[in-house]
């Protein structure tokens, strides 16, 4: 991968890291977890895709709005992520599809990609976390 | 790839979706309540005969034991003890467990 090359030749291997996000934002921890791993793998400067299936879908929807049920709404951090180089989002064509969502029912630029790409991606990784 | 599912097909759509996206030549490993997928006269028996066209499945037998369906386990499942497990996670350069 050219990224991997681009990495200072001194410096440790940059691993390609998937994060899998399956989950639903306020129904359970894991969509936060996630997130704070990505942030930090990130910042060991480490090349992080992120793809959204099934109910991960749920987490880039726009306008959410968490006041009364009195969690943090963390969905703005999916914007900061370009400014610690994760740009790579990825969602599951038919995972929005079946829940009534278009790309922009999001609230970051996503590639959107069939069940065939996604495979394609999770073969390119080194390390794949699934929440 | 191996791919790891530990969720009943009944619960959850994990095993549909690792269906939906794994590679032919990729193989899956049914564990814990993962392994409910891998019984005969089950719902899932159909789409799990498919997937063993394409890819390399297991389910791991302490799994199936505890939860006495062993004697139901599809032809073409191969079963694998931990030590198996093991092995497999060594053979595959990169491990994908669904959650």
């Amino acid at each position: 991968m050219s990224e991997q090359q681009a990495a200072p030749a001194s410096g440790p291997k940059v691993k390609k890291f998937m994060f899998v996000n399956r989950k639903a934002p306020y129904g359970t921890i894991y969509a936060l977890e996630s997130l704070e791993v990505v942030l930090i793998t990130a910042t060991f400067d480490q090349d992080v895709s992120l793809v959204f299936i099934d109910d991960g879908v749920y987490e880039l929807v726009k306008g959410q709005q968490t006041k009364a049920i009195g969690i943090k709404n963390f969905s703005p951090s999916y914007r900061a992520l370009d400014g610690y180089d994760v740009e790579k989002l990825y969602v599951d064509q038919d995972s929005l599809s079946q829940r009534g969502l278009t790309e922009k029912d999001l609230l970051v630029p996503v590639e959107v990609l069939d069940a065939q790409q996604m495979g394609q991606l999770m073969a390119q990784q080194d390390v794949i976390l699934s929440f | 790839m191996l791919h790891i599912v530990n969720k009943s097909p009944f619960q959850t759509r994990t095993l549909d979706t690792c269906l939906r996206m794994a590679k032919p030549g990729n193989a899956l490993l049914l564990i814990e309540d993962g392994i409910y997928a891998a019984t005969v006269g089950s719902a899932t028996e159909e789409r799990v005969r498919q997937a063993c066209a394409t890819l390399k499945v297991y389910a791991l037998q302490p799994d199936m034991d505890a939860r006495g369906v062993t004697a139901k386990l599809i032809d073409g499942v191969t079963l694998v003890d931990y030590a198996g497990f093991v092995d497999l996670t060594v053979e595959h350069s990169t491990s994908h467990s669904w959650l």
